[in-house]
């Protein structure tokens, strides 16, 4: 019999799988197909301090073997989310969930996380410094070290939970924001956000996204993630939840392998409502095949 | 929504750029208004196709070739297995339909006209259909309607055809309620002229469409909604353009 649970920042949880933040909502569209409390947690929509409708349409575009997505953080607010969307969540999940949060300002990130300290299902703080959706915001803390050690701090201050700050990789040396944020408190990192990139539509001439560029997602990301995930691990000493195009449990092992503590299953969940369910249940038969007994042993195994 | 696998009975041209396909499965939570989201082989995102028609085990869709993915779906071979996730989106509701209701469906959105026309008039109402189309060449079911008993005007913009003009130019019966599928100009301009309420039908890039991703958000005067979850179908008054 296989182990597959492991611990993030002092939380075990069953399993290293973690549907992304933006491709999970608040679960109630997975939990019409499956009993999410397979999972070892979710990540729920990202989460500001007021409401928003975010980018207009088109926000979708196709790759190969990946997406683009320039979604731009809609979302209630987090006094919606904490009164209507907490509640149903509880409902059907029953695990500690990972509370992701932006904003557009320290003080935005600060309220929010204050906010979602109080709820008690709200296991980690997944803050993310790394959105490449929006302007004036988001991912302008994840590229200086310096902004996101100000985010970190801030956000350290207001809450008792873990925090686990969310990287980009539009940067040119990820492992010096990461060191940033693990030297103001950070309890993990975690990587990647989507990657800056754009498609021209060729019958119209013009982009296909309204705000020309948007964050790559898929499996065309993982090698990039990986890279990150394994400069990372040399760099901190904070957990890391690993993230980009993961698809499989094979998928999984390596970015453990890489140096993650657990795993987060983004774009593969919205082309496969099943996907984390299926990578759960391959995820013994996968650690059998390449002799893992206890997953949480091979963090890291590759350096 | 399920998540099945259906096999493909037949795939042919119906008309210019425009292909019909039956497709054997379970239909069992399929309404009509719904759309399935397909997956194709080699492409990252599934395709959201309309439903045309689903009766006796029996799936027909009808897509026009508009990109990769369509062009992709033109050439499969009977006999293929397709993963589809089916029951996606609201849907029409045809209670509010009173007893003469109007269908307005402009090209691609002639499709899902047909399976609320049938279900319309199995609950005993009379159905005016209003057809669009560019040219004769593009025109498809016009015979199919007039089986189910309706009353169908086909119009075309440039005249080879029909009425010539746009749907709008047909819309002079009378009529209780109307549901209409079809572009966006088409879709406003049929708001415009409409002297009742009725139901819209929307078109956007989709991501995951089961209302996970919020690709498709649109704005209405009942709040923010996802054209996937939330729509495809939405109530004129609700509409902001």
């Amino acid at each position: 019999m296989v182990n597959t649970k492991v611990t993030l920042c002092g939380i075990e949880i069953d399993n290293p799988i973690i549907p992304a933040s933006g491709t999970f909502g608040f679960g109630q569209e997975f939990a019409e197909l499956y009993d999410i409390n397979i999972l070892g947690s979710f990540s729920f929509k990202g989460t500001t301090k007021d409401p928003r409708f975010g980018n207009p349409t088109p926000r979708i575009a196709e790759t190969a073997s990946g997406m683009l997505n320039c979604v731009g953080l809609q979302n209630p607010g987090v006094e919606h989310v904490i009164a209507h969307e907490l509640p149903e969540m509880k409902k059907i999940f029953h695990k500690p969930v990972m509370a992701n949060v932006s904003g557009f300002s320290v003080e935005d990130y600060a309220y929010t996380c204050e906010l979602l300290d109080k709820e008690e299902q709200v296991g980690w703080l997944e803050v993310n410094i790394s959105c490449p959706n929006v302007h004036g915001g988001g991912m302008s803390f994840g590229t200086d070290p310096k902004n996101a050690a100000e985010v970190t701090k801030a956000v350290k201050a207001v809450t008792k939970k873990p925090v686990i700050i969310k990287l980009t990789p539009n940067v040119t040396d990820i492992a010096a924001v990461a060191k940033a944020v693990e030297s103001e408190g950070a309890d993990g990192v975690s990587l990647i956000n989507t990657l800056s990139g754009m498609r021209i539509n060729l019958k119209t001439k013009k982009p296909i996204l309204s705000i020309t560029t948007g964050g790559l997602s898929g499996p065309c990301t993982f090698p990039v993630a990986l890279r990150c995930v394994w400069q990372v691990y040399n760099a901190v000493k904070i957990p890391i939840v690993g993230m980009g195009g993961v698809t499989t449990a094979e998928d999984v092992i390596e970015m453990m392998l890489a140096g993650a503590t657990a795993v987060e299953v983004g774009a593969a969940n919205l082309v496969d409502p099943f996907a984390s369910k299926k990578i759960i249940e391959s995820l013994p038969e996968a650690m059998a095949k390449y002799g893992i007994n206890n997953l949480s042993d091979i963090i890291g195994g590759a350096h | 929504m399920k998540n099945l696998v259906f096999e493909l009975l037949t795939n042919k041209k119906i008309a210019k750029n425009t292909y019909e396909c039956v497709l054997c499965g379970d239909i069992s939570d399929i309404k009509c208004g719904q759309f399935v989201n397909i997956m194709i082989d080699g492409l990252y995102l599934r395709r959201p196709i309309s439903v045309c028609d689903a009766e006796d085990g029996k799936l027909t869709l009808i897509y026009k070739v508009v990109g990769v993915g369509t062009e992709k779906m033109a050439n499969m071979e009977a006999g293929t297995k397709l993963d589809l996730l089916t029951g996606l989106g609201n849907g029409y509701d045809t209670e509010r339909s009173g007893d003469k209701p109007l269908l307005i469906g402009g090209g691609a959105g002639v499709p899902p006209m047909y399976k609320l026309c049938k279900e319309l008039t199995s609950q005993g109402k009379k159905c005016s259909v209003i057809l669009g189309f560019g040219s004769m060449d593009e025109v498809f079911y016009e015979d199919e309607f007039k089986s189910l008993g309706a009353d169908v005007y086909v119009t075309t913009v440039d005249g080879s055809y029909g009425i010539k003009g746009f749907v709008t130019d047909a819309m002079n019966m009378e009529y209780t309620y109307f549901y209409t599928c079809g572009p966006e100009p088409m879709l406003k301009a049929v708001y415009n002229k409409s002297t009742t309420s009725g139901e819209f039908s929307f078109e956007e890039r989709m991501g995951c469409g089961f209302g996970a991703c919020m690709g498709c958000t649109c704005k209405t005067k009942y709040g923010n909604k996802r054209i996937c979850k939330d729509g495809p179908v939405l109530v004129k008054e609700e509409i902001i353009w």
